[in-house]
């Protein structure tokens, strides 16, 4: 079991009602799908707000970010940086830049 | 002594604003969901402090609230709205074939006998149901599917289904409005429905009688009278007698007779509401001045209220779903506006005043009377 750290958006931790970054246990490999499950788990309001209900599928305004790299277009099961896994950097969720 | 409490959905957030019956002194409390658009917030008929609310984002999508406390605080429900089997497509804005895809509900609207059971409105136009509070949400897909879904185009604000009336002597009978495809009636719960668009007549479709493809607005009707509906449909305001199988034009003197608003008093069933806007192009108020028109016979003899609100340089719009009544003996009519403005008469429109100047661009405004 690993504490994987993860930053939400100002949005999401209103509505979740968490501090900046979330720390959560994730059990297995480390992926976007793991870890984006054990945020719904622990989180149930943000399903459907990170990734789509049913195909699981990114929103597309956003993104996720580690260790200065873009990762948005990992695949879903595809292992995360070693640091990320291992809880000494955070991944991003990120809300895209627009105005309003 | 009764009090009322206007719901506020705002594209940044919820307010909730709460007087006397004298409505003159007003609590402002918000923004709920700050950040958030809340396109709409309505209350249960059978408990009013249950309070739906529809909160959404371009980035984060769908989420919808509830509240058991009339609003001091809310705990969010279901939000997974799954179209019934393959969606299928409907028109694209050049006509051409385009997907049907969830974006965001427009309009929340509680059955008038059971708190837990909600009709939602939403965009790409749907309606959907829930029987447990809103913790799942079911299509009733029999709107969608009946025929005419394929032929269903946008407005500019997106396809929406944004009015939806229940009629309270007929559990079975419900009334929906679409953008742009027109409205819609079901004789058995919602099970099917038909286009109830006869007498619409639209300029910037190529039938302008068509049986679809009307930019409906908003529809309205008084709990008394529900075979009488009225409409403000993008140009012209409509009147039916016969639960929307016919309609005819009521604008008569109407400076202009685009909008977006249309609502009955709560006493009168005779006596309706709207707030004229320029045009399609300039939707803004004719001359700089905000007015609210009242018709006292259904339509067709109309009269300019104008004290209390702005007689210059006033370029707000009034949107579909931002004007509400109260049920107090002398009944309240409110409305908001893109400017952020919330604005009261407690005189069924003869006097107004602003309640609050300064919010977001309104989207929603409900009112409940409270005992």
């Amino acid at each position: 079991m690993t504490t994987v750290r993860v930053e939400l958006p100002a949005h999401l931790r209103l509505l979740a009602g968490t501090e900046y970054e979330v720390g959560l246990e994730v059990s297995g490999p480390v992926t976007l799908h793991s870890v984006l499950d054990a945020l719904e788990a622990r989180y149930p309001m943000l399903e459907g707000t990170v990734r789509d209900h049913t195909t699981k599928v990114r929103r597309p305004f956003l993104r996720f970010f580690a260790c200065e790299e873009d990762l948005s277009h990992l695949g879903p099961d595809a292992l995360l940086p070693e640091a990320v896994a291992e809880g000494r950097e955070p991944l991003l969720v990120v809300g895209a830049v627009a105005g309003g | 002594m009764s009090r009322v409490r206007l719901l506020v959905g705002t594209r940044k957030g919820a307010f909730i604003l709460t007087s006397d019956g004298k409505r003159k002194e007003w609590k402002i409390d918000g923004p709920h969901f700050a950040g958030w658009e809340i396109y709409h917030l309505k209350g249960s008929p059978m408990d009013p402090n249950r309070i739906y609310a529809s909160q959404s984002s371009g980035w984060f999508g769908q989420v919808v609230q509830r509240s058991d406390d009339g609003g001091a605080t809310w705990n969010s429900v279901g939000n997974k709205f799954a179209y019934n089997g393959v969606p299928g497509t409907h028109q694209w804005y050049d006509g051409t074939p385009h997907p049907w895809e969830f974006k965001r509900v427009w309009h929340l609207e509680p059955s008038l006998t059971n708190p837990d059971e909600v009709y939602a409105g939403i965009e790409d136009a749907a309606l959907f149901r829930t029987v447990d509070g809103g913790q799942t949400w079911e299509e009733l897909s029999g709107l969608r599917k009946h025929g005419s879904g394929p032929a269903w185009q946008p407005g500019a604000g997106g396809m929406c289904l944004h009015s939806i009336l229940l009629d309270p002597t007929n559990p079975e009978r419900i009334y929906i409005a679409i953008s742009a495809a027109g409205a819609f009636r079901s004789d058995n719960g919602g099970k099917t429905w038909k286009p109830i668009n006869r007498g619409l007549h639209s300029k910037y479709i190529p039938n302008p009688t068509a049986e679809v493809g009307h930019c409906v607005h908003h529809i309205a009707m008084h709990p008394s009278r529900p075979e009488r509906l009225y409409m403000q449909k993008h140009w012209d305001v409509m009147r039916s007698d016969d639960a929307g199988d016919n309609w005819h034009e009521v604008s008569g003197n109407l400076p202009t007779d685009f909008g977006f608003v249309i609502d009955v008093h709560a006493h009168e069933p005779e006596t309706i509401y709207v707030a004229p806007i320029k045009s399609d192009s300039e939707h803004f108020p004719l001359d700089g001045k905000l007015r609210v028109y009242r018709s006292r016979s259904g339509g067709n003899e109309w009269e300019e209220l104008a004290k209390g609100l702005p007689e210059k340089d006033c370029y707000v719009n009034v949107l579909r779903d931002a004007m509400s009544v109260d049920r107090l003996d002398t009944c309240g009519v409110y409305f908001g506006t893109t400017g952020g403005q919330v604005y009261a008469s407690a005189d069924a429109g003869d006097n107004w005043q602003a309640i609050v100047h300064d919010l977001p661009p309104v989207l929603s405004v409900e009112a409940q009377t409270l005992a």
